[in-house]
């Protein structure tokens, strides 16, 4: 596709990657599939690393990121949102976000530079994980009938109002709950990476005709770069908060 | 201009017509969650202008409603997506 006298690639050949290992396969490994393998590894090293026994009592290096980290979760997504008693989600809590966030942020380092969650199929398993936790919270706290009623029939509605309020509940809760969550995730980091492949084309392409006026997308794109790396950890904190609001919003009805 | 139309043919036709779909599509679907999210950013900053102690809990809840405003901008995106040719 070619605008405006510029080479741009179709946007298939900027998501799809050829398989390197077991083509054929249903095991079949791409570039995508090596970035989650080394998210997943990310995060136990990290954990597992910081879960040592500890010589010293000040926490420092790798220890020191863990626990930060956990206490954000703590402090800025449970607390804020189930409460005391919602401290038994946390490790689920914990290591969501820091698996998303660090697939989130090869979107930006140099020579991978490609958001492993800008493929559908991860964030939809997610998805569909969190609407399986909050469910089996809801009929595990308040009993099947209580769950369905709580959020079928919200309370301090007046009864004529059902007619209408009962179907939108029903299909916003449990229909589109999931998606939205996935596709608020894989949307952001498509766009985001779309948007750095453009400045990056054009940067090229005008370097290769007359040299100056590339410092104008060049610039753009070292901000869109920061930008970005700002999107990946929003990303991930908006995915890990909704998330606990609705476990909140199935461990705690509305009276 | 009418000559010009009749030397394309169809399908390029379509496809210009699909482009500028999708790029005026795009462009409406930012409208509405432009505006919100100003709104909601907007409020939260005064928020927490007045009550400084609670700036956590705002915060929070800012991000919430900016991600259900966003998600229709980003429908929209994925429409866009959808409709190129």
């Amino acid at each position: 596709m070619s605008v405006f006298a510029l080479e741009f690639p179709p946007v298939s050949h900027l998501f799809d990657w050829p398989t390197i290992w077991f083509d054929g396969t249903p095991l079949a490994i791409n570039k995508t599939v090596l970035i989650y393998l080394a998210a997943t590894a990310a995060t136990m090293v990290l954990f597992g690393l910081a879960g040592r026994t500890r010589e010293s009592l000040v926490p420092v290096g790798v220890q020191h990121v863990a626990e930060s980290g956990v206490n954000f979760i703590e402090n800025s997504v449970v607390m804020q949102t189930i409460g005391p008693d919602g401290k038994k989600f946390m490790p689920f809590l914990t290591s969501m976000f820091f698996f998303i966030l660090f697939s989130n942020i090869t979107e930006v380092v140099p020579f991978i530079q490609f958001p492993a969650n800008s493929r559908m199929a991860v964030p939809i398993t997610l998805a569909l994980l969190v609407w399986v936790v909050y469910n089996v919270v809801g009929v595990k706290s308040q009993g099947v009938f209580g769950y369905l009623k709580n959020s079928l029939f919200p309370p301090g509605v007046p009864w004529v109002l059902y007619v209408i309020v009962t179907p939108i509940e029903l299909v916003s809760t449990f229909v589109v709950r999931p998606f939205s969550l996935a596709i608020r995730l894989w949307a952001n980091m498509v766009a985001g990476h779309l948007l750095l492949v453009t400045f990056a084309i054009l940067t090229a392409t005008l370097w290769e005709f007359f040299y100056v006026p590339a410092a104008l997308p060049f610039v753009m794109l070292i901000l869109m770069t920061a930008f970005e790396i700002l999107v990946s950890f929003l990303q991930a904190f908006i995915f890990t908060i909704l998330t606990a609001v609705y476990i909140g919003g199935s461990m705690h009805p509305e009276h | 201009m009418l000559s010009l139309l009749a030397q394309t043919a169809p399908g390029e036709f379509l496809d210009g017509l699909s482009a500028i779909g999708a790029g005026l599509g795009y462009g409406l679907a930012a409208v509405g969650p432009g505006v919100g999210i100003g709104i909601v950013v907007g409020n939260a900053i005064s928020a927490m202008a007045r009550q400084p102690e609670s700036a956590g809990m705002v915060r929070t809840t800012m991000f919430l409603g900016i991600a259900f405003t966003e998600a229709l901008a980003l429908i929209g995106f994925v429409v866009f997506i959808l409709l190129l040719p």
